[in-house]
C-alpha cells in the first residue's frame, strides 16, 4: 500500500515509524485495512473455536474438552464471530468504501475513525484473557442469559461486559461517522438516490448501531449492578425478572443480526449487476426493502421467546411480523434475479461468492420463515434446526459477503488482480464444506437435538460426523483464502483502474492501487446513477 | 397435538420447497441462458412496475395462507384448562423433580447413564444420555397439564413426542399441557443452555394405561410410607464406617461427581477439589453445614432437602475418608436429623 509521505523525513527507527503510522493514522484506507485485518485475525481465532466444538462433536462421549470447557469455547465462537469477525470486517469495508463511492475525500470524523478501531484490539484483548482466568471464560453462550450469566456467572464475566462495553462504543462511534459522512460529504449531485446500493445499506445500518447499541450497554450494566451492587433487575428471589433480560437482550440481538447482513445485501447489489452487465433491477424497491426490514427488525424481537411462556396474542404479533420480513426480503432476492436476468453473465469469484450468498442466504431464510411459525417453533427452539437456520444465514450471508466484497475491490486496493483459479477453488471448497456442515444441521435438529450440548446420543452421531468432517475442511478453505490475499497484495497481474468492464461507480475512476487521498476535489455527478 | 403441529411443520416445508425451486429455477436458467457466451448484450431494463406489484403481493398471499393454521393450532396449543392430572416440574441444576399436585407425590429425577459410558471407558447403551433413575409416569388419554418452574437458572423442559418445549424461569410458572394416547416410554432433554450438565438431563416419561397409572400411585404411596419407616430406623441404628462407605460412594457418584470429580479433584476453583480439602477434613459441623445448605448463588446446591438422614450422613463419611482424606470421622444418620 502507498507509504505515509509525512513520515519519511523524520530520522526514527523504521518500527516506530511503522507503529506510529498505523496507531496514529487518520486516513481511512489504512484504518479500513487495519478494520479488516483486525477482523481476519479474529475470524482465524473464532473459527479454531468452531473447531474445538466440531471436534468435541466428530463422536458421542466425551474426548477432548470437558463440558465446562467446551461452554467457554462455544460462547466465545459466538461472540467473537459476531463482534469480531463480521461487524469489524464490514465497518472496515464502510471505510475503504463510502469515500470512494460517494466522491468523499475522507471519514467525516477521522480521528474518531482512528480512536474507534483501536479500541478494539483492547477489547477483544480482555474478552480472550478471560480464557487464562481462575474460573475460566464466560461459559453462557453468547446470548449470555441471566441468571446463568449473573449469578452463576464466572468471575470473569466482568472483563465481558467491560469488552462488550468497548465494543459498543467502537460501534456507535463508527455509525456516527458513516452517517456524519454520508449525509455531509456526498459530492455535488450525488443525491440520496443516486448513491450506491452498499453506501445505503450501511446508511440503514448504522442508525440500527446507534440505536440498539445503547440497549445492550444498558443491559450488561444492569447485569454488572446485578453482579456487585446490591440490585435485582434479573434476579427472581430480590423481586427481578430474568425474562426481562430476554426482551432487553433481544430489542437489541434482533436488530443486531440484521446489521450483520444489511451491508452483505449492499455488497451483494454492487456486483450483481457488475458482472451481468446490467443495471440493478428495482433501485428504488431495493432502498426501501431495506429500510422495511430495518424497521420490521425492532418490532420481532419476542420470536426469539416463544417458549418463555408469552401470552397467546404477543406470540400471535410477533408471528405476524416475523413472518411480514419475508416479504422485503423476498423483493430484494427477486430483484437480483431480475438484475442477472437477461444480462450478459460471466462468473468471476466475486460474481460466484454473490450468487452463493443469494442463494444459500434464502435457505436461511426459508427456515427463517419455518422458525417463525410459532407452533413448530415450539419444536424447533434451541435445537441444532436453529442452528442451521442461522448459520446459512450468517456463513454465505455475512462471511461469503464480505469474501465476495474483498475479491472484487483487493485489485482496487492494492493494484494486483488475485489469482482467478485460486479463487474460484476456494468458492468452490469453501460452498461444497459450508453445505456439508450446516446442512445435516437440519436434519440432527428436526431429529430432536439440542443446541449447545457438548455429547449427545446414539441417533445423532452420522450427521455429527458429516457436520464436523465439513467444518474441517471449511476450516482448510479459509487458510487458502488468507494465502490468496496475501499472495495478491505482494504481487500479480496488475489491475487497471477500471478493473471489471461492468463496473459502474466513482471508485473505478481513480487509479488502482487507490492513492493515499482521493477525490480533493470533489467530483460532478451530473447525470445517471453512480451505482 | 403433536401431529398437528407436524403438519404445520409441512406446511412450512413445502410451501419452501416450491417457492425454493422456483426461484433457483430461474436463477439457474437465467445463469445458463443468460451468460455471455450465449447471450452476448445484455439487455437495458432496470425495473418494472407491474412484476414489483406481482412479485410484493403473492408473497403477502402465501404468508396469510401459512399463518391462520398456524394461529388456529397456537390457540388450541395454549388452552391450559380442564386438566385431569396436574404435574409441577421443578428443574435445578442438573437433574429434574416431579411433583403430582393432587396425590402429593413428589421426586427428583436424574441421568442414569453412568460416567464410564459418557467418557468412553465402557460401551454405550441404546438410550445412552437418554436414560433417567426416576422416569415420570403419566396415564394415557388424560389431559395432563404441567407447571414448570426452576429453582436457579433457566432450564427448558422438552419432550418432542408431545411438542412441550416449556422453559423452567426462576420466578415464574410456566403451564402446558399434552394427552398422550399411547403407551409407552417417551424421551427429551434440556433445551436451554444452563451451565455444564446441560447435556445431561434427560427426561424420561413412561405413559401406562389408567388402571396402571393408578397402581402405580398407590405404590408410590406405600414406598414413601415405607421409606418413611426406614429412615426413623436408620436413625435409630449406630452405623459403622464399613456400612456407610459404600452408601456414601454410590450417594457421592450420583450426585456430587459432576462437578467435584470421581477422584475427589474437583475442577479449578469453581468446582473445588474435596481431596485434601479444608472443609471436608476440618470441623465436622462444617462440613455437615456446607452439604445441607450448599453455598448460595453457586451450583453447590443445598442438600438436605434432596437426600436422606443416611445418604448425607454416608456421603460425608465418605468424603471424609477417600482420596487422600483419611480422617477416621464417622457421623450418624441421628446427627443429620437433629441439624435439619
Amino acid at each position: 500500500m502507498v507509504a505515509h509521505a509525512e513520515t519519511a523525513h523524520t530520522n526514527r527507527h523504521p518500527l516506530i515509524a511503522f507503529a506510529s503510522r498505523w496507531l496514529f493514522t487518520t486516513n481511512h484506507k489504512e484504518i479500513g485495512s487495519l478494520y479488516l485485518w483486525l477482523s481476519l485475525t479474529l475470524f482465524f481465532i473464532a473459527g479454531g473455536m468452531a473447531m474445538v466444538i466440531r471436534l468435541e462433536l466428530f463422536e458421542p462421549g466425551i474426548q477432548f474438552v470437558e463440558p465446562e470447557f467446551y461452554n467457554q469455547v462455544l460462547t466465545l465462537h459466538g461472540l467473537i464471530m459476531v463482534f469480531g469477525a463480521v461487524m469489524p470486517a464490514f465497518v472496515g469495508l464502510a471505510n475503504w468504501l463510502i469515500p470512494m463511492m460517494i466522491g468523499a475525500p475522507d471519514m467525516a470524523l477521522p480521528r474518531m475513525n482512528n480512536f474507534s478501531f483501536w479500541i478494539l484490539p483492547f477489547a477483544f484483548t480482555m474478552l480472550l484473557s478471560s480464557l487464562f482466568m481462575e474460573g475460566g471464560a464466560p461459559n453462557f453462550g453468547w446470548t449470555f442469559y441471566a441468571p446463568l450469566s449473573t449469578t452463576y456467572g464466572p468471575p470473569s464475566t466482568d472483563f465481558f461486559i467491560l469488552g462488550v462495553h468497548l465494543m459498543g462504543i467502537s460501534s456507535i462511534m463508527g455509525a456516527i461517522n458513516i452517517i456524519v459522512t454520508i449525509v455531509n460529504l456526498r459530492a455535488p449531485g450525488m443525491t440520496y438516490m443516486r448513491m450506491p446500493m452498499f453506501v445505503w445499506t450501511w446508511f440503514i445500518t448504522a442508525f440500527l448501531l446507534i440505536m440498539v447499541m445503547p440497549v445492550l450497554a444498558g443491559v450488561v450494566t444492569m447485569m454488572l449492578t446485578d453482579r456487585h451492587f446490591g440490585t435485582s433487575f434479573f434476579e427472581a428471589s430480590g423481586g427481578g425478572d430474568p425474562v426481562m433480560f430476554q426482551h432487553i437482550f433481544w430489542f437489541f440481538g434482533h436488530p443486531e443480526v440484521y446489521i450483520m447482513i444489511l451491508p452483505g445485501f449492499g455488497i451483494a447489489s454492487q456486483i450483481i449487476p457488475t458482472f451481468s452487465r446490467k443495471k440493478l433491477f428495482g433501485y428504488s424497491s431495493m432502498v426501501w426493502a431495506s429500510a422495511s426490514i430495518a424497521f420490521l427488525s425492532f418490532i420481532v424481537w419476542g420470536h426469539h421467546m416463544f417458549t418463555t411462556g408469552m401470552p397467546v396474542a404477543t406470540e400471535l404479533f410477533f408471528m405476524f411480523a416475523t413472518m411480514l420480513i419475508a416479504v422485503p426480503t423476498g423483493v430484494k432476492v427477486f430483484n437480483w434475479v431480475a438484475t442477472m436476468w437477461r444480462g450478459s453473465i460471466t462468473f468471476e469469484t466475486p460474481m460466484l461468492f454473490s450468487i452463493g450468498f443469494v442463494m444459500m442466504f434464502t435457505i436461511g431464510g426459508f427456515s427463517g420463515l419455518m422458525l417463525a411459525l410459532v407452533p413448530a417453533d415450539f419444536q424447533y427452539h434451541d435445537t441444532f434446526f436453529v442452528v442451521a437456520h442461522f448459520h446459512y444465514v450468517l456463513y454465505p450471508g455475512a462471511i461469503f459477503g464480505t469474501m465476495a466484497a474483498v475479491y472484487y475491490w483487493l485489485p482496487k486496493w492494492c493494484g494486483h488482480m488475485y489469482d482467478e483459479r485460486l479463487g474460484k477453488i476456494h468458492f468452490w471448497t469453501a460452498t461444497f464444506a459450508v453445505n456439508l456442515t450446516f446442512f445435516p444441521m437440519h436434519f440432527t435438529g428436526l431429529a430432536g437435538m439440542p443446541r449447545r450440548i457438548p455429547d449427545y446420543s446414539l441417533q445423532f452421531a452420522d450427521f455429527n460426523m458429516v457436520s464436523s468432517v465439513g467444518a474441517g475442511l471449511l476450516g482448510l478453505t479459509q487458510v487458502l483464502f488468507l494465502y490468496i490475499v496475501i499472495k495478491t497484495i505482494r504481487g500479480g497481474v496488475k489491475a487497471t483502474d477500471q478493473v471489471w468492464e461492468g463496473a459502474v461507480g466513482l471508485e473505478w475512476t481513480i487509479p488502482s492501487p487507490a492513492p493515499h487521498h482521493t477525490f480533493e476535489t470533489p467530483p460532478e455527478i451530473v447525470e445517471g446513477r453512480a451505482y | 397435538m403433536s401431529a398437528r403441529i407436524q403438519q404445520i411443520h409441512h406446511m412450512g416445508l413445502w410451501v419452501c420447497i416450491v417457492v425454493g425451486v422456483i426461484v433457483f429455477g430461474a436463477m439457474f436458467y437465467t445463469m445458463f441462458a443468460h451468460r455471455r457466451s450465449r447471450h452476448p448484450v445484455p439487455a437495458t431494463f432496470s425495473h418494472s412496475t407491474l412484476v414489483e406489484i406481482v412479485w410484493t403481493t403473492i408473497p403477502v398471499l402465501i404468508l396469510v395462507g401459512m399463518a391462520i393454521p398456524a394461529a388456529i393450532a397456537l390457540r388450541e396449543i395454549e388452552n391450559n384448562e380442564d386438566s385431569d392430572i396436574t404435574v409441577v416440574i421443578t428443574a435445578s441444576q442438573w437433574k429434574w423433580h416431579y411433583r403430582y399436585l393432587e396425590t402429593d407425590i413428589s421426586y427428583y429425577s436424574n441421568i442414569a447413564t453412568p460416567d464410564e459410558q459418557i467418557y468412553n471407558l465402557e460401551p454405550k447403551d441404546e438410550h445412552y444420555l437418554l436414560d433417567a433413575d426416576n422416569p415420570l409416569v403419566l396415564p394415557t388419554n388424560k389431559k395432563i397439564r404441567f407447571l414448570v418452574t426452576s429453582d436457579d437458572v433457566i432450564h427448558s423442559w422438552w419432550v418432542p413426542d408431545f411438542a412441550v418445549k416449556q422453559d423452567a424461569i426462576p420466578g415464574f410458572i410456566n403451564e402446558a399441557w399434552a394427552i398422550v394416547p399411547t403407551p409407552g416410554t417417551y424421551r427429551g432433554q434440556c433445551t436451554e443452555l444452563c451451565g455444564q450438565g446441560h447435556g445431561f438431563m434427560p427426561i424420561v416419561v413412561e405413559v401406562r394405561p389408567e388402571a396402571e397409572f393408578d397402581q402405580w400411585i398407590e405404590d408410590q404411596r406405600i414406598a414413601a410410607e415405607l421409606a418413611g419407616g426406614a429412615a426413623v430406623a436408620a436413625r435409630a441404628k449406630t452405623w459403622t464406617m464399613d456400612e456407610l462407605m459404600p452408601i456414601g460412594q454410590e450417594t457421592f457418584l450420583k450426585h456430587c461427581a459432576t462437578c467435584h470429580e470421581r477422584d475427589g479433584m474437583g475442577q479449578g476453583t469453581k468446582y473445588p477439589a474435596l481431596s485434601g480439602s479444608a472443609i471436608a477434613t476440618g470441623e465436622m459441623a462444617d462440613h455437615l453445614e456446607r452439604v445441607m445448605n450448599g453455598v448460595a448463588d453457586t451450583e453447590m446446591q443445598a442438600w438436605a432437602p434432596q437426600l436422606s438422614d443416611l445418604e448425607i450422613a454416608a456421603v460425608i463419611t465418605y468424603e471424609r475418608n477417600s482420596w487422600a482424606n483419611s480422617t477416621g470421622d464417622i457421623i450418624q444418620p441421628i446427627t443429620v436429623y437433629k441439624a435439619r
